[in-house]
């Protein structure tokens, strides 16, 4: 990594990763409307808790408010967003425009993916885009910033978006044996940090992070492992049964469903499993602080903001750097 | 080959509205191969439609007509008098036979007994399935020739996206990774490093993006008559 002061999109994120801080991410789902106080609530509970916060792109390839727009919400309340952008909606007139808008908006880090596909979502009917993948798209937008030219080759006359670039990896998706070196070219294609899909085996993420650090990928790029907060039993073995990539072992599992036994009333029964899912995830991040190559956390609760102050807090993680008094210490 | 399918006979049937004398016409090409619209399927067609407008009261005049090869004019010239006396033609040949029939009888009304639905193979008896999308620029030399903007649903040129499992695509369990297949393949040959290269944007102007396609041969167009030579 750089030895410079200089951050490359002067984000808060790249800020803490660059400082050595081990970093918090979390999830930010906009609602399936135009509410934009249901942002600005969600980023209320956020605020402070994390370095950053992701704002999905039609996740599911279910239609939300835009990232871009939900994340211009949660930038003015406090929380630095992290904007996903898919390649199945739009191609790469659309990208680069929306890449130029967010951030003359002040957005600062994108995630670069490739989207659910849109048989999973509400508009099966639709057609999709797919220009280009999400390795292109890596390359497309730290070219933005750093070669100053769009895509086609053309110079960018005037500002050009200078973001801190963000893409996915899913280490138990298959080819297992392929994943760190599509990692690698991730990285190689420009990714600033990457953020993996949830892990709950911790040991498997072990193998495939020695693997990572044998070809030496984290001293090119930050890595934040992905860790979630299982919030009902159902949940858990939906997502072990039908999300790629999610490898839940049977002792986790036991352990959730097991806490909720012989409990009669169904608030306590509730209580009791979220309780045991906020202990396994605290557990999951205090393993993932000992694997070498790990910068950080992205914790996904996902429409379950409000643990996150609680997780974040048992897991030692706090307090975050004081972003916010910076931004407004600049603003005075 | 090009992969069809008939479409159901009400839609058929709709699809003809009060026309008497219909001409089916089935092509002895791709269409016969996979059962969709030969001969066979043809008579099969009429048969069913002269019985299902027997027993509703329209009586319609249907007969058969197969041509060898319904996308090429000259083998449409062949049935030139039987569509002239049909009212209308029903083509079961793929998207461009019934195309080639509209344009060259342009008064005759021609309606499609076809979906086409891809260029694919035959992967079992019965079972068809895709394999090239015709994008115009074939990249299948670096992906040990299985094709990702036929077979990948995202269409991925860096694939495999996170959501392969156990070699199957997360679209459906019924489909293959083709990264999956790509990275099994390559690695079998020892040509991994095929896949280590950024694959950049593709110039999808050779495709269906670019507008609609045409291809010039010089070397054999036949000469103009003003600029051909003279016998002596």
């Amino acid at each position: 990594m750089s030895n410079t002061d200089a951050t490359k999109s002067g984000s808060n994120l790249e800020k803490v990763l660059k400082a050595g801080d081990f970093a918090v991410t979390a999830e930010l789902g906009p609602p399936k409307n135009a509410d934009a106080e249901a942002v600005r609530a969600k980023a209320r509970i956020l605020k402070g808790f994390v370095d950053a916060a992701n704002i999905t792109d039609n996740q599911t390839a279910i239609v939300r408010m835009s990232s871009i727009a939900a994340g211009v919400l949660a930038h003015q309340e406090g929380v630095e967003p992290v904007i996903q952008i898919t390649c199945r909606d739009r191609n790469r007139l659309a990208m680069q425009s929306d890449v130029l808008g967010a951030y003359a908006l002040g957005l600062r880090n994108v995630l670069c993916l490739s989207g659910d596909h849109q048989s999973f979502g509400n508009h099966k009917q639709a057609k999709n885009v797919h220009d280009i993948d999400s390795m292109q798209l890596v390359h497309m937008v730290a070219e933005l910033r750093d070669a100053n030219r769009f895509q086609c080759g053309e110079e960018i006359k005037g500002v050009n978006p200078r973001f801190f670039v963000g893409a996915a990896e899913n280490p138990f998706s298959d080819p297992i044996d392929w994943r760190p070196y599509r990692l690698g070219k991730k990285v190689k294609a420009g990714a600033d940090f990457i953020q993996t899909q949830m892990i709950f085996n911790v040991p498997r993420f072990r193998d495939f992070m020695k693997r990572v650090v044998d070809l030496g990928i984290h001293e090119k790029t930050y890595i934040l492992a992905g860790v979630g907060a299982l919030k009902t039993p159902g949940m858990a073995k939906h997502m072990r049964e039908h999300v790629p990539g999610i490898d839940i072992p049977d002792e986790i599992l036991q352990r959730v469903e097991a806490v909720g036994k012989g409990i009669e009333d169904k608030a306590e029964r509730t209580a009791a499993f979220q309780e045991e899912g906020i202990k396994i995830c605290v557990e999951l991040i205090q393993q993932m602080r000992e694997i070498e190559g790990v910068a950080g956390i992205h914790l996904m609760a996902i429409e379950w903001e409000k643990v996150v102050p609680i997780i974040t807090e048992r897991a030692g993680l706090l307090p975050r750097s004081h972003w916010e008094s910076e931004r407004l210490k600049e603003a005075s | 080959m090009i992969v069809a399918e008939q479409k159901g006979l009400d839609e058929i049937k709709n699809s003809l509205g009060d026309a008497k004398r219909v001409l089916i016409v089935g092509c002895g090409t791709c269409v016969t191969v996979c059962f969709s619209g030969g001969a066979k399927e043809a008579a099969v067609l009429g048969s069913s439609l002269r019985m299902s407008t027997q027993i509703d009261g329209q009586g319609k005049d249907v007969s058969e007509a197969t041509v060898q090869r319904q996308c090429e004019w000259e083998y449409l010239d062949t049935i030139r008098d039987r569509v002239e006396k049909a009212d209308i033609v029903l083509s079961l040949g793929c998207g461009v036979g019934v195309q080639a029939l509209a344009e060259h009888y342009p008064d005759a009304v021609v309606v499609p007994g076809l979906n086409t639905t891809f260029i694919g193979l035959p992967v079992e008896q019965g079972v068809w399935a895709e394999r090239c999308a015709a994008c115009g620029s074939c990249m299948l030399g670096s992906t040990g020739g299985i094709c990702p903007i036929a077979r990948c649903a995202k269409q991925l040129l860096n694939g495999p996206c996170g959501g392969s499992s156990h070699g199957k695509c997360e679209v459906s369990v019924e489909t293959d990774c083709a990264w999956q297949l790509i990275y099994d393949k390559l690695k079998a040959q020892d040509r991994l490093h095929l896949l280590m290269e950024i694959a950049p944007p593709k110039d999808w102007r050779t495709g269906r993006d670019g507008g609609p396609r045409k291809i010039v041969r010089e070397d054999l167009r036949l000469p103009k008559t003003s600029e051909a030579p003279s016998e002596s």
